[in-house]
């Protein structure tokens, strides 16, 4: 099956690549506008372009690297480079959200600013109070 | 073909060996890990960007034009690397080697607009150094930098084996698989362009 689209793919004119590159190009500009010439919140511009990013990715890896083609008659490579890529890209965002997450939330200050600090706080107290009253020290 | 397997007349002449179905296989999950090599540097970048001590904010240094160039050199790289993949196929090997070599062109062309950009950002006050923000910044968009580089060395001594030795099995692998990585640099730099330079412009100017 997927050698069929590989026939059709590398004889005549390379449409699909060059779909591709316009959709590439279109993508960039329209997220540069949204970015720099609308006025939209911070959030929406972020959730907006976020959005392109993906968009084009997926773009780059159908369009361009052929994940999904295959050489074997089972349809096993395919689907562990799918599979792998996938997984590869959850890693990757519960790397980067997980750890803005975790930097910014600010956990040990929302826990001292109720002065019920947790259990796990007592027990490296004296790192902990150091750090904070280095954040803000005006409680202390 | 002097193989022992039989084929499919349209398989691509890349699958036609185990060791290139495998190589290319293993490089899918080589990009994997290279996946989640990039994604700490952007979590490391994302959660500095905001710790500029005493340096220039990122946002303030960045241009629209050196990023839209760097841009468009690095996409229209990835799309005469595709047009590569695509003259190979139809075992086209001067097609194959004169897009490639644009591609590198193109390549080199992204490797000066950027390392002008980094000197720009050192004169104006912001190296590594500087803050906790502009140490990421370089080091992650330096990493793809240097990324780029490896693949201009790698894409060419790939070239000057298909020039030697023909199109076989094994010299198509090879060239097939330094595609993936070239579409992968791309794949890469899109999201440096919107989670650096994008979210930078918008937070500095919003």
């Amino acid at each position: 099956m997927a050698n069929k689209t590989v026939a059709n793919e590398h004889h005549g004119f390379p449409w699909k690549h060059l779909i591709g590159f316009v959709l590439s190009i279109v993508l960039t500009l329209f997220a540069l506008w949204i970015a720099l010439g609308t006025d939209l919140s911070l959030t929406w511009i972020l959730i907006i372009i976020f959005g392109f990013a993906f968009l084009q990715a997926a773009l780059q890896l159908l369009m361009f690297m052929h994940v999904t083609e295959n050489s074997t008659k089972s349809n096993l490579t395919s689907r562990v480079q799918i599979g792998n890529i996938l997984f590869a890209a959850f890693v990757a965002i519960v790397i980067v959200i997980g750890s803005v997450w975790v930097m910014t939330a600010g956990h040990a200050k929302h826990d001292k600013d109720q002065h019920a600090p947790k259990t796990e706080n007592h027990e490296n107290h004296g790192g902990g109070s150091e750090h904070d009253s280095g954040e803000h020290g005006s409680h202390e | 073909m002097a193989h022992a397997e039989t084929h499919d007349p349209n398989t691509p002449l890349e699958y036609r060996s185990e060791t290139g179905r495998l190589n290319i296989l293993g490089f899918w999950i080589f990009l994997g890990a290279e996946i989640a090599l990039f994604a700490t540097l952007f979590a490391t970048y994302m959660v500095l960007s905001h710790r500029i001590a005493d340096g220039p904010a990122l946002g303030e240094l960045f241009e629209v034009k050196s990023l839209l160039i760097q841009t468009f050199l690095l996409l229209t790289s990835s799309f005469t690397c595709g047009l590569a993949v695509h003259e190979m196929r139809r075992h086209n090997v001067k097609g194959l080697i004169t897009w490639m070599a644009i591609t590198l062109g193109l390549g080199l062309g992204f490797l000066y607009f950027e390392i002008q950009e980094f000197l720009h950002f050192i004169h104006e006050g912001a190296n590594i150094g500087t803050s906790a923000a502009w140490s990421g910044f370089f080091v992650l968009v330096g990493t793809h930098g240097a990324h780029v580089t490896f693949g201009i060395f790698w894409v060419t001594m790939v070239l000057i084996q298909v020039a030697k030795r023909g199109l076989t099995p094994a010299t198509s692998a090879k060239v097939f698989i330094t595609s993936l990585y070239w579409h992968f640099l791309d794949v890469v730099w899109i999201f440096i362009f919107t989670a650096v330079y994008l979210m930078g412009m918008v937070t500095h100017n919003g």
